[in-house]
């Protein structure tokens, strides 16, 4: 846990179970406070593109290298599912739907926050550590604009766009191993996915990206901000910021697929 | 004026302030002597609103400063200069760009305005010729330097420094403690210095007080065995 902020003495907020029944309403808080920050809006946005640099284009060659490999392992095990069961061109329809709906999404978010989750912790523990947080706070400076407002829009931006490009790369590379080793005609799986397509499932996709976007950013900062005890405070909180991360992600995909996708 | 009434601030088990009582007046340099250790550091941050008290108020002007997220006390103190002990410069930003960083992100100074009041400060504390460099490139006392330029820049009612001159050579504590003197002389700000340095308090302070087992009482009424008995 980051260290609840919440206005408390410490002497309330180091018990443990206080700590535990806030932590939830202090993350929320955190990020609420980082995108409501106040401020000139024209000063964030040149520290925005080179987050969004960072840990968007960044990301761009390790987002490439998997999304062939997702796009292999899924036509493979789906051509093992269903070849002889139903007609070859769903194939094409169960690739490009699951990689549409889950697979893009989730494993592209897993990755950004592998990546860049604990990036920003340990950048933001780092700084808390040498006391840079606390110059920022004593200046005027607002800390949550200046450090977690482009680094949480980043994320909420950039993993959208690497999400896209994850679902091109993938279908593209199943379509690929298909044609060649397969034995499925690229027109059939191409009927099977343009055919199949649904608009629903792309934006189901992308408002899922958009919130993991939010909270892998929130994540980093929350723990960068939280950190207290050097070194190892820093080693804590960037693996805290990738495994709760990870969790959310998971979470927050079953709440959409509930809300998008439960007939 | 400000004035710290009945601050207490534990960590865990450690009593660290016990009701302390603190008044630093408009203009003069008070000094705030202690070993390490002690709750110096933590004094300045609950002063500057950065770290919240368990117990206790600080006011600016009679009015109280707020502690956490939320808190904005901009307006209320006047703005604060904080010269931190490791300088708190940031990695990525020049000497120059460090210190218009306040006046970057907190006024709507023109470019050339902001250039302007940089090199001044800078040529202020001697560290003009540095201004492209970047911290990784200063020593410990051309770093605390810059630090103190980035404290005055947007020329605050109170400027706060924490251990000004430990760890550096005679020169450069020279010319920081030259300095500190020079803006006391001024007149124009409080300023709250905190030291294990018993020479440089003598040289600085109007008023001095010494921190020992979480009180704070006025230096005239330590005896010179208590400082010795504390340093020890």
């Amino acid at each position: 846990m980051a260290g609840v902020s919440i206005d408390l003495p410490s002497s309330k907020a180091n018990i443990p179970w206080v700590k535990v029944l806030l932590a939830p309403i202090d993350y929320l808080a955190f990020l609420v406070r980082s995108l409501a920050a106040p401020g000139y809006p024209g000063r964030t946005w040149p520290r925005f593109v080179a987050q969004l640099w960072n840990h968007g284009v960044g990301a761009l060659p390790v987002i490439v290298v998997t999304s062939v490999f997702i796009g292999l392992t899924t036509a493979v095990q789906t051509s093992y599912q269903l070849m002889g069961v139903v007609p070859k061109y769903f194939v094409g329809m169960g690739v490009g739907r699951l990689v549409l709906i889950e697979l893009a999404p989730v494993l592209t978010g897993c990755i950004v926050a592998g990546r860049s989750a604990s990036a920003m912790a340990a950048e933001l523990g780092a700084m808390r550590v040498s006391e840079q947080i606390d110059a920022l706070e004593v200046m005027g400076v607002d800390p949550y604009r200046y450090l977690c407002l482009p680094r949480i829009l980043a994320t909420a931006v950039g993993l959208p766009v690497l999400v896209v490009v994850t679902e091109v790369v993938a279908v593209f590379t199943a379509l690929l191993i298909s044609a060649s080793m397969l034995n499925i005609p690229a027109s059939v799986f191409t009927y099977g996915v343009t055919h199949f397509f649904m608009v629903r499932d792309f934006i189901g996709g992308i408002v899922k990206a958009v919130l993991f976007g939010l909270l892998i950013g929130n994540s980093g900062c929350y723990y960068g901000f939280g950190v207290h005890g050097g070194a190892q405070g820093v080693g804590r909180a960037t693996t805290n910021a990738v495994v709760l991360s990870a969790v959310l992600i998971l979470l927050v995909d079953f709440v959409i697929a509930f809300i998008f996708f439960n007939t | 004026m400000i004035r710290v009434e009945g601050v207490s601030k534990r960590f865990g088990r450690n009593v660290v302030l016990d009701q302390v009582n603190l008044e630093v007046p408009d203009g003069a340099t008070t000094v705030i002597l202690g070993p390490s250790g002690v709750g110096k550091t933590v004094l300045l941050k609950i002063m500057a609103g950065l770290l919240a008290p368990d117990q206790g108020r600080v006011l600016y002007d009679g009015r109280r400063l707020g502690f956490g997220r939320f808190a904005d006390n901009r307006e209320l103190t006047g703005g604060i200069g904080y010269v931190f002990q490791g300088g708190a410069l940031f990695d990525s930003l020049t000497v120059a760009e460090n210190v218009a960083l306040p006046l970057e992100e907190t006024t709507r100074l023109a470019r050339t305005k902001i250039r302007e009041r940089t090199e001044e400060v800078l040529r202020r504390v001697g560290m003009a010729e540095h201004a492209d460099l970047y911290p990784r490139a200063l020593s410990g006392g051309m770093a605390r330097l810059v630090a103190i330029a980035r404290a005055l820049v947007a020329d605050p009612r109170s400027v706060f420094y924490d251990e000004p001159t430990t760890g550096l050579d005679p020169a450069i504590r020279e010319h920081i403690c030259a300095m500190i003197r020079e803006l006391r002389d001024d007149g124009k700000r409080a300023q709250v210095v905190v030291t294990h340095d018993l020479a440089a308090a003598g040289l600085l302070a109007n008023h001095t007080y010494m921190l020992r087992a979480g009180r704070l009482v006025e230096a005239d009424d330590v005896r010179k065995e208590d400082y010795e008995q504390a340093y020890t």
